[in-house]
């Protein structure tokens, strides 16, 4: 997982507190912990995964700060000054978010391992690019793999996310 | 009205929960288990000389450390030979820890349990293990020529020779017009699934019992393991699928080393422990597959009828033989796809090389039986001026000579007997889609801006649905509930929603009522696994089966308390009533209270019988003595053979003058996998299978150096397709029904992947001139071969690249609509 320190004899304990979709998070961590073990297995939201552990695959795209990051390249020590967003806090099953749904429409996903990192990464592009093309989608989700869908599929959820966004927008205004 | 269910494309029932974080893969389990880690091999070929742990001890948070002589009993014994075959007469297998000898990069020696990961990890970086280095094995040609060996006992490096023949191959080829030999080269690739290999175990000590979760694609077959191995009873031994997070054939093989170590490692311990597999052990200690050297010897006559078909392969297999020779076997029958070759002989050579073991990848050997045979009937288009297309067209098996048996034996042990298929509707249906025909003029004008670009095309036959059995479990619970289980796994396939369809439809419940488990023991202790594009055809058909069973016994319940036949009665969103009659009616819920005579007033449902509860006749027992309480049912589908699902695929590529660069502007696809439960679950497999092909046809492979250290062993490395790599995917479908199961249903899993590589090359080969032998191809090797084709060494097509010709049979052909262009996604 990480490179060992050179004395692990006692490892010291940090009190870390993160703000995890809009709420103050506390745990004891020791300063090597990533943010992506952080979250997963000390605050216990495993929803987001992480897949090669060297910052490719983007699995564990969380956004901090509303701009994509790789949480397996990030020490959770580092995150606390930050807000950070996971999948759980794009939205619930009852209350899901325009990507989620657009995801669940278009078969974005088969096994979904990779898809909260896609989900992620797409909710912030789709912030700044709210009517993309097809050629655009596509580019938009080139820096995350997945194994599955051939992505195909994920172009079209991206499209159709922006489509309900623009939905959502037009019945809230 | 119940809905139509079946071959309807109903939004998936598990992505709510996978959408929201909710999925539950390995990793998200088990969150206070103590954690291992392996010190591994990082030489190919080693003995083991010394190991030193004494720097290791003092590391706060080490539980433990154990090297091979710490195994006892079974659990030091080597792991088994799942399939063996009289062919394989070397078969070996590891140790779940390395005794004396290492083969390959990767290979466990030290076991670590430790508090966390973190912690398991640095104590293996303290661990010294001394080694004797010995020669390493690397490549097919250095395995085959044999002056260094793998496994000294192991003559020649051969873990298994073997030959089928049907017909006099070599008298058919000496008397055949025309003869061609070609040298065909395919490299390794792996599964790669986005979640890697894992295990957690619990032991009960209080019950002495023990449950395990793997991410594997055969939890029966995994607990059967661990309970053998761990000399435990098998009903005191459990296993269960989680969520998995991609297989692709590499969590078939099983017990891996650590589903043995970690289960061993929590009785011992009486804690939890759990193992998983971060991304450069699974490059390295996993399982890649493909590597295969081939050679074709075929006569042809003057219409590029193949009169006489000779291969010889040479198989890499790795360091070791698990799973058998599965994959070689595979090859070298369904390298015949949709032909008729006349006389047809086939010998292969599995051989063992000093790198990770190769077991079944998504396609398990087909793609490459498919690249020798279809850059066979490319060569031989090219020989006598023929058209591609054509030339396959002409040694086409017929509809007309279904079941057509080719005379081999298939993976399974049973007759290569294909059960459907109508390849020249599929061949017209590719034509038009690709626009065929109109691609000379396609050609014709790319050419006059600068542009290189070739057409290529690939067919398939694919036997799917192999046996012996899968099992379906129905449960009808009070409250309307449908409980669905079989025993095979899932990992992205979306079981929970496809099973449902069944379900729903031959019940005649709504899905929302329908709840699926896949892969645990608990519920259906009797399962295969999820493989060779078995799932839809084994575990459907099993629980079709069961739920007619379901059906049969809820109908003759109400029509006792109805006072009317069960041939008047029909079900509706689950409620039985009578037809034209629907104000005589009652629910399944109803009957599921009626079926069972503790009828304890729990719910509304079972207040609701009461009215249906008739006069008692104290001459019968309760429950009669051939019935059973409750309202199940329960059947197994045991085919006597497989089916075989089919394809056809076409692509247009552009390759760079200047770069060598391939681009890939149409892919096209032509698939038949029977009658589809759900098109929108089929067409995203198929998306999937041919995103992975192109992966192999121009990115991915196994950099292996001399001494066997895999250079690649990573993300960056390993050149996985990102969106910007896999093309637009375009389909059709012929839905020719398997007449061999009740649903009619062939398999569509791994059929995606099957074509890409031999469709790549025909292609490139069509754009530059040139034929192709060798993938993957990167940029640079096209470059090397112009360089060398510039130079004489390698020779021109004859044909001079794509030009459609008259058909001289009756075959369908349709015109194509517009000429071909990108479509935009």
């Amino acid at each position: 997982m990480t490179e060992p320190i050179a004395d692990s004899a006692t490892e010291e304990l940090l009190d870390l507190t993160v703000v995890v979709n809009g709420v103050p998070r506390h745990a004891k961590a020791p300063a090597r912990r990533l943010l992506s073990d952080f979250l997963r297995h000390d605050l216990r939201l495993t929803g987001t995964h992480v897949g090669c552990e060297h910052g490719v695959c983007g699995a564990c795209t969380v956004l901090v700060d509303g701009q994509p990051m790789r949480s397996c390249l990030m020490f959770a020590v580092t995150a606390q000054a930050h807000e950070v967003t996971t999948v759980e806090g794009l939205g619930a099953i009852d209350s899901m978010g325009p990507v989620q749904q657009a995801f669940i429409e278009c078969h974005g996903l088969q096994c979904g391992f990779c898809t909260p990192g896609f989900l992620t990464t797409i909710t912030a592009y789709l912030e700044d690019h709210p009517h993309p093309t097809a050629d655009e989608a596509r580019e938009a989700i080139s820096g995350n793999l997945c194994r599955c869908t051939g992505y195909q599929n994920i172009v079209k959820s991206v499209l159709r996310a922006a489509e309900l966004r623009a939905e959502r927008a037009g019945t809230t205004t | 009205m119940t809905s139509q269910m079946f071959g309807a494309p109903v939004k998936r029932r598990e992505d709510p929960r996978l959408v929201t974080g909710g999925g539950r893969y390995l990793d998200d389990l088990g969150h206070s288990a103590l954690a291992a880690a392996f010190v591994r091999s990082p030489h190919a070929h080693a003995r083991i000389v010394d190991i030193e742990v004494s720097d290791a001890l003092d590391v706060d948070g080490l539980v433990g450390i154990w090297t091979h002589e710490d195994l006892p009993g079974r659990v030091g014994e080597p792991l088994p030979l799942l399939i063996p075959h009289p062919t394989l007469t070397h078969g070996r297998t590891q140790f779940a820890l390395a005794r004396d000898e290492v083969n390959y990069v990767g290979e466990a020696v030290v076991m670590v349990v430790a508090r966390d990961r973190y912690v398991a990890e640095d104590v293996c970086q303290r661990i010294r293990v001394d080694y004797e280095l010995l020669t390493p094995v690397v490549g097919i040609a250095n395995a085959r020529d044999g002056s260094a060996l793998v496994h000294d006992d192991v003559p020649g490096n051969v873990a298994c020779r073997m030959l089928q023949e049907v017909g006099d191959v070599d008298a058919a080829i000496a008397a055949a017009p025309h003869t061609l030999e070609l040298d065909l080269d395919i490299e390794r690739s792996a599964c790669m699934p986005m979640e890697g290999k894992g295990v957690l175990a619990r032991w009960d000590s209080d019950k002495g019992e023990l449950r395990i979760f793997s991410s594997t694609q055969t939890s029966t077959g995994v607990r059967a393991a661990v309970a053998a191995k761990l000399d435990l009873p098998l009903a005191k031994v459990e296993c269960i699928a989680p969520d998995v997070g991609g297989g692709f054939g590499v969590k078939i093989n099983h017990p891996w080393p650590e589903e043995v170590l970690i289960p061993w490692a929590a009785r011992l311990l009486d804690q939890e422990v759990k193992w998983t597999e971060d991304r450069r052990e699974h490059f390295i200690s996993s399982a890649h597959e493909r590597g295969q050297l081939q050679q074709i010897r075929v006569g042809f006559d003057d219409d590029g009828r193949v009169l006489g078909l000779d291969v010889k392969f040479w198989h890499d297999n790795g360091a070791y033989t698990p799973y058998g020779i599965i994959v070689p076997i595979i090859t070298s029958t369904q390298l015949l796809g949709p032909y008729k070759p006349g006389a047809y002989r086939c010998e292969f050579w599995s051989l063992y090389t000093n790198t990770v073991l190769v077991t079944p990848y998504r396609g398990a050997g087909r793609p490459q039986g498919c690249f020798a045979m279809e850059r066979t009937m490319d060569a031989i288009a090219d020989r006598l001026g023929l058209d591609r297309a054509e030339v396959r067209s002409r040694n086409f098996i017929l509809p007309s000579e279904m079941p057509y048996d080719h005379g081999l034996l298939f993976q399974d042990g049973r007759p290569l007997k294909y059960d459907s298929g109508d390849f020249p509707a599929s061949l017209a249906k590719l034509k038009a889609l690709v626009g065929w025909d109109d691609f000379a003029a396609y050609r014709e004008q790319a050419e006059a801006e600068g542009r290189r670009v070739g057409l290529g095309i690939g067919c398939y036959v694919e036997g799917t649905g192999v046996g012996p059995y899968e099992g379906g479990h129905i449960q009808i619970e009070t409250s309307g509930r449908v409980n669905v289980s079989t025993g095979l796994t899932s990992q992205g396939q979306g079981h929970e929603t496809s099973f449902a369809q069944i379900v729903a439809q031959e019940l005649g419940v709504s899905i929302e009522d329908v709840f699926v488990t896949t892969g645990d023991t608990r519920r259906m202790p009797y399962a295969v696994g999820t493989f060779a594009s078995r799932a839809a055809v084994m575990s459907g058909n099993a629980i079709a089966l069961a739920a007619r069973n379901v059906r049969a016994k809820a109908l003759r319940i109400a029509a006792d308390a109805l006072e009317v036949s069960a041939e008047d009665l029909e079900i509706v969103d689950g409620d039985i009533r009578v037809k034209g009659a629907p104000g005589t009616h009652m629910t399944l819920g109803t009957v599921s209270v009626m079926s069972n005579p503790l009828r304890y007033a729990f719910d509304e449902a079972a207040k609701a019988a009461t009215q249906f509860a008739g006069t008692a006749d104290y001459s019968k027992p309760p429950v009669a003595d051939d019935d059973e309480p409750g309202l199940e049912g329960k059947d197994f589908y045991s085919p006597t053979q497989a089916t075989f699902a089919n394809g056809m695929h076409a692509a247009i590529v552009e390759t760079d003058p200047v770069t060598a660069e391939v681009k890939i502007l149409r892919y096209c696809v032509i698939h038949d996998c029977g009658t589809m439960i759900n098109p929108m679950i089929v067409e995203g497999q198929v998306h999937g299978g041919v995103a992975q092909g192109v992966g192999g046809a121009l990115y991915e492979r196994m950099v292996y150096d001399d001494s066997g250290q895999l250079l690649n062993a990573s993300f960056m490395d390993f050149l996985m397709p990102y969106a910007s790599e896999v093309p637009h995917i375009e389909t059709d479908h012929l839905e020719t029904p398997s007449p061999l199961n009740p649903l009619g249903i062939k398999g569509a899993g791994e059929a995606g992947c099957i074509p890409v590589t031999a469709v790549i090359a025909s292609a490139i080969s069509d754009a530059e001139g040139f034929a192709i032998t060798s993938m993957p191809i990167s940029p640079v090797e096209l470059w090397e071969l112009r360089q060398r084709h510039a130079r004489g060494e390698i020779p021109s097509l004859r044909g001079t690249r794509h030009t459609p010709s008259a058909p001289v049979t009756s075959a369908p052909v349709t015109s194509a609509p517009s000429t071909p262009s990108r479509e935009a996604p």
